[in-house]
C-alpha cells in the first residue's frame, strides 16, 4: 500500500462528505445514522492506522511511508511519518472514536456536528504527516475552522466570545509563521521538510534599526514559528484563550483540544524549531525554560482557585504542557523522550478527565464544583474512574503521568538545576489541586437534593473509559512502548542539533579570534 | 491597416453588437427584449472569451504600438469577459423582478467591456484614457440605473464626480509624462525613463498612479467605493466588484511595467504604500459595517491592497501572483454576490447582515457554501483564498518587501474578524426572524460552483497558475 497515510488521513473526510451530501433530515433516524457513520468512519481510521504502527520500523530514523505528488507553485504533496510523529498519528486515531462515542447525547444539528469532527480528524492527522511546509500550514490552520464552529455552535453560554478569541488568537500567531515559511521557501528554494531539515539557515548576527539580532535569520524565523506554536501549546503568557475555549466547548470538543490540538504546537517545536533553527533555539533556551517553569507553577496556583471543573482541568493542561516545552528545550535524550511521553500520556489523561466532567455535566448540566459533593454514594464506578485519572494527572507511579514528568525533570536537571527545582514544585501543586477537586466533587455526604437521583455510568460511558484506563496503565508500567518507537528518531534529532550548535560556535570563535 | 483591424477584432465585434442592439431595440419592443438581449450579450462574451483564450497566440501590436495583443492582455480579457457574462446572468432574475431590467443595461455593459478590453491592451497613454473613459462613462450610468431611487442616483453622481476628478488627475499626469518623455507611447516612455527619470516624469508617474488607484479603489482614493457599492442595485455592485477591478489592475500592471519598467524602484514605494493603507483601512473600517454591500466594499478595498502587494514586488512572479490573486478574488466575489442577490424578505432585498440570524438552519446548503466563501475571503487555509495570499506574500518577500508581507498578514487577522462575524450570524444566532431566499437556480448554481472551486481548486487551480505565469512573462521582459 503506497498511499497508506493518505488513506488514513482522508477516510474521515470522505465520510464527512458522504454525510454532508447524502444525509437528509433532522429526525431521530437521521441523527442515529449520522452518529453511526461517524463512529464507523473513525473506528475504521483507527484500524487502518494500526497498519502504520505494525509496519513502522523504529530503527530507521528517516521518514517512512513517504508519498509524493507534484502540486502548485513547486510545492509538493508529501506525506510521511518518523518516530516522532507516528505516535501522534496513533493518538489521534485512537482518541477520535472515543470522542464520537462521548457525543452520543448531542441532539442539536447532529449531522453538522459529526461532519465538523470528521473534518477535524482529517486536518489533525494531516498536521502530523505533512512533509511539506505549506501542506503542514494548510492542515495546521485548517483545523481552526471546524473547531471555531464546534465551540461556536455547540458550546456553552459564553461560546461566541470564546470561539472568536480562540480563532483570532491562534490565527494571529500562525500568520507570522506563514511569513517565516515564505522566507524559508525563498532561502532554501524548497518547502520539503526533509530537505529543510538538512538545510542550514544563516545564523550570522546582524542588526535591524540598530538593534542587534543574535542568531540572525534563524532568530527571526524561530520567533515567528514560536509565536504560532506557543499560542497553540499554549505557553504562559499566551495561554488565556485556552480556559475560555475549554470551558465553552462541548465535552468532545474539549477532549479533542486537550488530547490532540495542544500537541500540534509541541509537535511543531520538535519538527521545526529545534532541528531547523538550532542556533536560535540555543539562544532562546533559557527564556523558554523559564516560561515553562512559570507556566507550571503559576497555572497550577490558578487552578487551585477555580470554581469551574473544566477551567481547573484546562489550567492543569497548561501546567502539564509546561513540562513538555521544558523537556523539548532541555534538548537531551531524557528530556525529549519525556516530552513526547508526556504528550501521549496527557492525551489520554486530560482527555479522560474532560470526559469525566462530561459524564456529570450530561446529568446535572453544571460544571460548578460547588454543585457537587458526595457522588461516591450514588456513583461508585464513576468515583473509581475519576480517582484513577486524577492520580494519573498527579503523576502517581504506575500511571503514565509519572513517567513523563519524571523523565522531563531528569532531562532538565542536567541542563538547568534552578528550573528543575521550580518545576518540581509543580508536582506537589498538581497533587493539591487535583486531589482537592476530587474531594469536593466525589467525597463528603450527599446532601444536595438534586444529586439524590443521579445515576452511575451506563455501559456506553464505561466502554469509552475502558481503553483509556488500559492505555494509561500500560504506558505507566511499560513505558518502552513509547520510548522504543521514539528513541532512535530522537537520538538522530539531538545529534543533528548538537552538531549544528557546535559548528556555529566554532564559526563564532573563529570570527572572534580574527577580529 | 487590415492587420491592425484584425488585432482589435474582438473589440470591434462587441462594439458593433452593442450599437446594432441599440438600434434594433430602439425600433422595436424596448424593455420586453431586455432579458433576451442580456442572455445574448452574455453568450457573446462567453464565446469571445473562448475564442480569445483558445486561438490567441504570440504578441501582436497594432497602430504603431498603441494597442497590444499579448498573453497578458488575453489573460485579462478572458477574465473580464467571463466575469462580465457571469454577472449579467447572475443579476437577470433580480433585475427583471424589480422592473429595472432596461434594455440599455446589457448594451452599456457591452460598451463598458469594450472599454476594459481596450484598457488592458493599451500601449499608449491616449488609448489608455479612451479605454478608461468608455468604461467609466458606461458604468456611471449603470450605477444610477434605478432612476427613482435617491440612493442609486446619489451613487451614480458620486461615482461620476469622483471619477471625473480621477480622470483629471490621470490626464494631468499623462500630460506631464508627455512633456518630459516627448511621446505618449509606452515604448517611448520606457526609453525615456530608463534607470534615471527626470523629476517631471516622476511627478507625471505619481499622478497617473493616483488616477489608476481611484479605479481600483486603493486607499487614499477609495472614498467613493462604500457609497457606490451600497447605493447601486446589487447586480450592478457585483459588476463593480469584479470585471472593472480586474481591468483596472491589469492596466495598472501594464503602465508600471510597460511604460515605467525602467524605474521600478521609484513606483515600488508608492505601490507599497497604497497596498499597506488599503489592507489596513479595508480591514479596520469593515468591522463596524452592518450592511453587507458596504462590508463587501471595504473587503474589496482590502483585497486590492493584497493584489497591489504582488504588483509592488516589481517582478514577473509579482505580476503572476497578482493575476492569480485577481482570478481567485473575482471567483469568490461572484459566489458572494450570488448569495447577496438571493437575500430577501417578503420579496424585498435585504442587505443587513443581522438578518442572517439562523440562516444555517433554514438553508443549510447555501449557508455552508457561504461559509466556505467567507473563510476563503479571509484567507484561511485550506481554501483557495489562502493560496492567493500565499502567492502575493511570496512575491512581496522575494521583491525585498518583507515588512509589507508582515503587515499584510497582520491586516488579514484583523480582516478575518468581520468575515467571522457573518459566520457568527449565520451559524451561532439563536433567535430572530429568518430570512427567505430567492429560489433562482442561477444564483444557487453560482454560489455552489464558486464554493466548490474554493474547496477543490487547491488541487491544481484548474491550470490558472501556468496561464498566469505565461501571461506575466509576456508583460515583464
Amino acid at each position: 500500500m503506497d498511499n497508506l497515510l493518505s488513506i488514513v488521513t482522508f477516510i474521515p473526510a470522505v465520510a464527512a462528505l458522504i454525510l454532508a451530501i447524502f444525509l437528509r433530515g433532522e429526525d431521530e433516524a437521521a441523527q442515529r445514522n449520522a452518529k453511526w457513520v461517524a463512529l464507523i468512519a473513525t473506528v475504521l481510521t483507527f484500524v487502518v492506522s494500526l497498519f502504520i504502527l505494525f509496519e513502522f520500523d523504529p530503527a530507521n530514523t528517516d521518514f517512512q511511508f513517504v508519498e509524493e505528488r507534484e502540486w502548485l507553485l513547486g510545492l509538493k504533496y508529501r506525506m510521511g511519518v518518523d518516530g516522532i510523529s507516528v505516535l501522534f498519528v496513533m493518538l489521534t486515531t485512537f482518541i477520535m472514536p472515543l470522542t464520537i462515542a462521548a457525543s452520543w447525547n448531542v441532539t442539536r444539528r447532529v449531522k453538522e456536528y459529526m461532519v465538523a469532527f470528521l473534518l477535524l480528524e482529517t486536518l489533525m492527522l494531516g498536521v502530523f504527516m505533512a512533509l511539506d511546509l505549506v501542506l503542514f500550514y494548510l492542515f495546521f490552520e485548517g483545523g481552526l475552522i471546524p473547531m471555531f464552529l464546534i465551540i461556536g455552535i455547540w458550546g456553552g453560554k459564553e461560546r461566541i466570545y470564546a470561539s472568536f478569541k480562540f480563532f483570532l488568537f491562534t490565527f494571529l500567531g500562525s500568520v507570522l509563521m506563514l511569513v517565516a515559511m515564505v522566507a524559508m521557501f525563498a532561502d532554501a528554494g524548497t518547502t520539503d521538510i526533509a530537505a529543510l531539515l538538512k538545510h542550514e539557515f544563516a545564523s550570522d548576527s546582524f542588526s535591524i534599526l540598530g538593534l542587534p539580532v543574535v542568531g540572525g535569520m534563524q532568530t527571526l524565523m524561530f520567533l515567528a514559528f514560536f509565536a504560532s506554536f506557543a499560542v497553540k501549546i499554549p505557553m504562559w503568557p499566551v495561554h488565556t484563550w485556552l480556559p475560555d475555549a475549554h470551558v465553552q466547548a462541548p465535552t468532545a470538543g474539549s477532549v479533542v483540544l486537550a488530547s490532540i490540538m495542544l500537541k500540534m504546537g509541541a509537535y511543531g517545536l520538535l519538527r521545526f524549531s529545534l532541528p531547523m533553527f538550532p542556533v536560535a533555539s540555543e539562544v532562546f533556551t533559557p527564556l523558554v525554560l523559564w516560561m515553562s517553569a512559570i507556566a507550571i507553577v503559576y497555572t497550577s496556583l490558578v487552578a487551585l482557585a477555580q470554581e469551574d471543573m473544566k477551567k481547573l482541568i484546562a489550567y492543569s493542561s497548561v501546567a502539564h504542557m509546561g513540562y513538555v516545552t521544558m523537556g523539548i528545550f532541555a534538548a537531551n535524550q531524557q528530556g525529549l523522550d519525556g516530552a513526547i511521553f508526556q504528550m501521549v500520556s496527557h492525551g489520554f489523561v486530560a482527555g479522560a478527565l474532560f470526559l469525566c466532567v462530561g459524564v456529570i455535566y450530561d446529568r446535572m448540566h453544571t460544571r460548578e464544583i460547588d454543585a457537587y459533593g458526595g457522588l461516591v454514594n450514588r456513583m461508585p464506578a464513576y468515583a473509581l474512574i475519576f480517582m484513577f485519572f486524577t492520580m494519573a494527572n498527579v503523576g502517581l507511579p504506575g500511571t503514565s503521568g509519572f513517567v513523563g514528568e519524571f523523565l522531563t525533570l531528569v532531562g532538565i536537571f542536567q541542563v538547568n538545576t534552578w528550573v528543575a527545582a521550580v518545576a518540581a514544585t509543580g508536582v506537589i501543586l498538581s497533587a493539591s489541586y487535583a486531589l482537592w477537586l476530587y474531594r469536593r466533587v466525589v467525597f463528603g455526604d450527599l446532601i444536595k437534593e438534586s444529586l439524590k437521583t443521579i445515576t452511575d455510568m451506563n455501559r456506553r460511558e464505561r466502554a469509552i473509559f475502558a481503553p483509556l484506563v488500559v492505555m494509561t496503565l500500560l504506558l505507566g508500567v511499560y513505558p518502552r512502548l513509547v520510548t522504543d518507537v521514539t528513541g532512535p528518531s530522537v537520538e538522530a534529532l539531538i545529534a543533528k542539533v548538537e552538531l549544528a550548535q557546535s559548528v556555529a560556535q566554532a564559526a563564532h570563535q573563529v570570527a572572534e579570534t580574527t577580529h | 491597416m487590415q492587420a491592425d483591424l484584425s488585432v482589435i477584432l474582438p473589440e470591434i465585434v462587441i462594439s458593433v453588437f452593442a450599437v446594432s442592439a441599440l438600434l434594433a431595440v430602439a425600433y422595436s419592443g424596448k424593455d420586453k427584449m431586455a432579458a433576451m438581449l442580456l442572455w445574448l450579450t452574455a453568450a457573446l462574451f462567453s464565446l469571445l472569451a473562448l475564442w480569445i483564450g483558445m486561438t490567441g497566440s504570440g504578441t501582436q501590436t497594432a497602430f504603431g504600438g498603441m494597442f497590444n495583443d499579448d498573453g497578458f492582455s488575453r489573460f485579462a480579457k478572458v477574465a473580464i469577459l467571463l466575469s462580465a457574462a457571469a454577472v449579467l446572468v447572475l443579476g437577470q432574475d433580480y433585475m427583471s423582478r424589480r422592473g429595472i431590467l432596461r434594455f440599455e443595461y446589457p448594451v452599456l455593459i457591452a460598451l463598458a467591456v469594450v472599454g476594459m478590453m481596450v484598457m488592458v491592451s493599451a500601449g499608449d497613454l491616449m488609448v489608455l484614457y479612451m479605454g478608461i473613459e468608455l468604461q467609466s462613462l458606461s458604468l456611471y450610468i449603470v450605477a444610477s440605473l434605478r432612476r427613482d431611487s435617491a440612493k442609486s442616483t446619489e451613487a451614480g453622481l458620486k461615482y461620476f464626480v469622483l471619477g471625473a476628478l480621477s480622470s483629471g488627475l490621470l490626464l494631468y499626469g499623462a500630460s506631464l509624462t508627455y512633456g518630459y518623455a516627448g511621446t505618449t507611447l509606452f515604448s517611448g516612455i520606457l526609453a525615456a525613463a530608463d534607470g534615471q527619470a527626470p523629476v517631471g516624469l516622476l511627478i507625471g508617474l505619481v499622478f497617473v498612479i493616483s488616477g489608476l488607484a481611484f479605479k481600483i479603489s486603493a486607499v487614499p482614493f477609495h472614498m467613493w467605493t462604500p457609497d457606490v457599492y451600497e447605493g447601486a442595485p446589487t447586480p450592478i455592485t457585483a459588476i463593480f466588484a469584479t470585471a472593472p477591478k480586474m481591468a483596472a489592475i491589469a492596466l495598472f500592471a501594464r503602465v508600471v511595467h510597460d511604460a515605467f519598467g525602467g524605474v521600478v524602484g521609484d513606483w515600488q514605494q508608492v505601490l507599497a504604500a497604497l497596498s499597506l493603507l488599503s489592507m489596513f483601512l479595508g480591514a479596520v473600517a469593515a468591522i463596524g459595517q452592518t450592511d453587507i454591500k458596504r462590508l463587501m466594499a471595504y473587503s474589496s478595498i482590502a483585497h486590492m491592497g493584497y493584489a497591489l502587494m504582488g504588483l509592488a514586488a516589481g517582478t514577473v512572479f509579482g505580476v503572476q501572483a497578482m493575476l492569480i490573486y485577481m482570478a481567485i478574488y473575482v471567483t469568490m466575489n461572484l459566489g458572494t454576490f450570488a448569495f447577496i442577490l438571493s437575500m430577501e424578505r417578503d420579496g424585498q432585498p435585504v442587505t443587513d447582515i443581522r438578518s442572517l440570524n439562523l440562516y444555517s438552519k433554514v438553508q443549510p446548503g447555501r449557508a455552508l457554501a457561504m461559509l466556505i466563501l467567507l473563510f476563503s475571503l479571509a484567507g484561511v487555509p485550506p481554501l483557495l483564498g489562502f493560496f492567493g495570499k500565499f502567492y502575493v506574500l511570496r512575491a512581496a518577500y522575494e521583491g525585498g518587501l518583507a515588512w509589507l508581507a508582515i503587515a499584510g498578514v497582520v491586516a488579514s487577522v484583523i480582516g478575518a474578524f468581520y468575515y467571522l462575524r457573518i459566520v457568527f450570524y449565520m451559524y451561532f444566532g439563536e433567535e430572530g426572524e429568518t430570512l427567505e431566499t430567492g429560489s433562482s437556480p442561477v444564483q444557487w448554481a453560482f454560489l455552489m460552483a464558486s464554493a466548490a472551486i474554493m474547496l477543490f481548486g487547491i488541487i491544481n487551480m484548474f491550470g490558472v497558475e501556468t496561464m498566469a505565469q505565461a501571461a506575466a512573462a509576456t508583460l515583464v521582459q
